[in-house]
């Protein structure tokens, strides 16, 4: 199990409603999961805490063998650096760096992350060019493009690029797909499939729009396994 | 290092705010180290007006006052010094050479000087630069005067040209000496110092202008021509004050003593370094106080890096958020905002020596020209270059408040925050 949850129980401050209650939440190596729930479910919380951002109050949220609940602060930031990427559902791109240098960013904070990306490529910058023509973004002269005069598509490709450099066993994406439509969504997606299957990189995707879930090997309701009914709205 | 270089591509990537804040606070410190730097060149120049005269005698009143007729031609002396005083202290044995000084008329707003050629030969300026003639000689007839370079230069005058000398610091027509002209003999080169602005002639013409005149006023009924006054006595009765070269330094506060004890005549002997830097103390209030305005500049310049900065931290939320995702600790983004800072700050800086090195040369030639003061372009004092590390621990201190701000955001924001 790359994931391990268990009776996890969250809030923001001690006296305030919980927002997450999870008995137990798993998900296997190299698994494509789709979570969905609609807002206010306990997603960006549930992310926050499998990414390490958010320190875990009480119960246990096992990823890769750390326990989530033991590491401080910096260990989590480590931890994330050298094992998750991330994509946000917009707005994923440093607007000053170019398109090559976002999707080299995550070496920068991770000698490991740099490390495994070296191991594909013979200079990140060549792998972050790889990666990117493989997510469908192989116009040479995108990469040196501001990246804030790329399309949203692009930019959400960009992301994806970015989450998976240097292979990270772990990718989390918060709902990349709602500011793309339709059509590039499958394909996005299916770009997304590859890569990960490449790198053997267990993907959680999240998302509430469930045209999308039978794509994926696994979905989860969150709200059904969120006994939390606190539907809080989500900062 | 990694932190540095985003730094340095988000502070590129706003050059056009960056720029505004770097200008402002670049002029800021320009006018900071170009206050110092004034300040330093004209207490220099100030100090400079007069060297190598250990005492200055004149009669009984305080340092400041003699200093100030004697020196800067400013004010008027309280009283004379008889010329029966002048010799005795001129031919005691300590003493290596005097030069008598006549005040007390003017020549179109300029101070006239009576002296004898020994104000040429011994008067010293800016440690040891004796008066040079740059056109014609020193007194050769009794109606000669020797020009400083400002009065020749203002009034456009040239060797030979006839001036009349006006009784008093004013110049009104009926207390001329119209009926005795002289003739501009010579033309003293630039100084810097109050002798630019004074009008030079001989203590026997002071005498000669003034034998057919008594208290202020000439004499009614009775007029004596240039020519007649040649073939008269014109040893001076009254002198208004001396320089004094001693034969040995050491023997400078005897001497003071000897003349302020003398007993025919109330006189006072002061030395010029001392009663310099009284006066300087004086003055020099008006220079800490522009400092210290020109330190509240650099201060508001800080303040606007600090509005700036906190202000783009608003827009930068979602930035601090994709650094978190991708690994970043709080640490680094405190660092990266910090060092933000610190390129600005280093930049003004920089930008401001640049400022102020091309204001200094655009403006040496004019303030030379307009007050006197020579203005070196170069090296910077030791204070000026306290002054910079000041304004750049100041920048970096600054810094600390939007970076920790940032740090705050990073730990509280998690990776969902939208703006």
């Amino acid at each position: 199990m790359i994931i391990d949850v268990k009776d996890l129980e969250f809030c923001w401050q001690p006296d305030t409603p919980t927002v997450l209650s999870i008995d137990a939440f798993q998900v296997a190596e190299g698994e494509r999961l789709f979570i969905k729930g609609p807002s206010g479910s306990g997603k960006s919380t549930l992310l926050s805490l499998l990414s390490g951002v958010t320190a875990v109050v009480d119960g246990s949220v096992r990823v890769m063998d750390h326990a989530l609940e033991q590491l401080d602060s910096v260990q989590r930031d480590h931890f994330r650096a050298n094992h998750i990427g991330y994509i946000f559902q917009m707005f994923n791109l440093i607007p000053y760096l170019s398109v090559v240098d976002n999707v080299m960013l995550p070496c920068r904070f991770s000698a490991y992350r740099h490390a495994r990306a070296l191991t594909r490529g013979k200079q990140l910058e060549s792998e972050a060019m790889r990666l990117l023509q493989h997510l469908d973004m192989d116009h040479g002269e995108l990469h040196q493009r501001a990246v804030m005069m790329l399309s949203v598509g692009q930019q959400q490709r960009v992301a994806a690029a970015r989450a998976l450099m240097g292979s990270p066993e772990l990718l989390i994406a918060d709902e990349p797909t709602s500011s793309l439509d339709a059509d590039h969504r499958e394909s996005f997606i299916r770009l997304l499939f590859n890569e990960c299957r490449e790198m053997n990189t267990t993907l959680i995707f999240v998302s509430h729009d469930a045209s999308l879930q039978h794509l994926f090997d696994r979905t989860v309701d969150l709200s059904e396994i969120n006994r939390s009914n606190q539907y809080t709205t989500e900062v | 290092m990694a932190i540095l270089s985003l730094a340095w591509k988000s502070l590129i990537n706003r050059y056009f705010t960056a720029m505004l804040t770097v200008t402002s606070i670049a002029l800021s410190v320009a006018l900071l180290v170009g206050v110092e730097r004034l300040r330093i060149e004209t207490r220099a120049s100030f100090a400079n007006t007069l060297s190598g005269t250990d005492l200055i005698v004149g009669a009984r009143s305080g340092p400041v006052q003699i200093l100030l007729y004697s020196v800067f031609r400013m004010g008027d002396a309280t009283n004379n010094i008889s010329w029966k005083s002048y010799q005795d202290i001129a031919t005691h044995k300590k003493v290596a050479w005097t030069v008598p000084i006549s005040l007390g008329d003017s020549h179109r707003g300029f101070r006239v000087l009576g002296t004898t050629t020994a104000y040429f030969q011994y008067y010293r300026y800016a440690r040891d630069r004796r008066l040079k003639i740059a056109e014609g000689q020193q007194f050769a007839d009794l109606y000669d005067a020797v020009l400083g370079y400002e009065v020749a230069e203002k009034l456009g005058y040239k060797i030979g040209d006839p001036i009349i000398i006006a009784h008093g610091a004013s110049d009104v027509s009926f207390a001329r000496h119209d009926d005795k002209p002289f003739r501009v003999a010579g033309i003293l080169a630039r100084t810097g110092t109050p002798v630019d602005r004074t009008v030079h002639v001989s203590l026997e013409a002071i005498e000669a202008i003034h034998i057919d005149w008594q208290s202020g006023a000439p004499m009614p009924g009775l007029s004596i021509s240039a020519e007649q006054a040649r073939k008269m006595d014109l040893t001076p009765k009254v002198i208004t004050a001396a320089l004094i070269g001693l034969k040995s330094k050491t023997a400078t506060f005897h001497m003071q003593r000897f003349i302020n004890d003398y007993p025919k005549e109330s006189l006072s002997a002061i030395i010029p370094g001392v009663a310099l830097s009284q006066l300087w103390n004086l003055i020099g209030i008006a220079e800490n106080a522009l400092l210290i305005v020109s330190g509240f500049v650099v201060v508001i310049g800080l303040f606007g890096m600090l509005t700036a900065l906190l202000i783009s931290l608003n827009e930068r939320r979602r930035e601090i958020a994709i650094l978190r995702s991708v690994g970043a600790r709080p640490v680094h983004v405190f660092t990266l905002i910090m060092s933000e800072a610190g390129f600005l700050t280093l930049l003004s800086v920089l930008l401001g020596l640049v400022f102020l090195h091309l204001i200094l040369l655009a403006g040496q030639p004019i303030i030379e020209n307009q007050f006197g003061i020579f203005i070196e372009i170069g090296g910077l004092s030791p204070y000026a270059w306290s002054l910079l590390g000041g304004v750049t621990l100041a920048g970096f201190l600054v810094g600390v408040i939007p970076s920790y701000r940032a740090y705050r955001l990073s730990l509280v924001d998690d990776l969902s925050v939208r703006v």
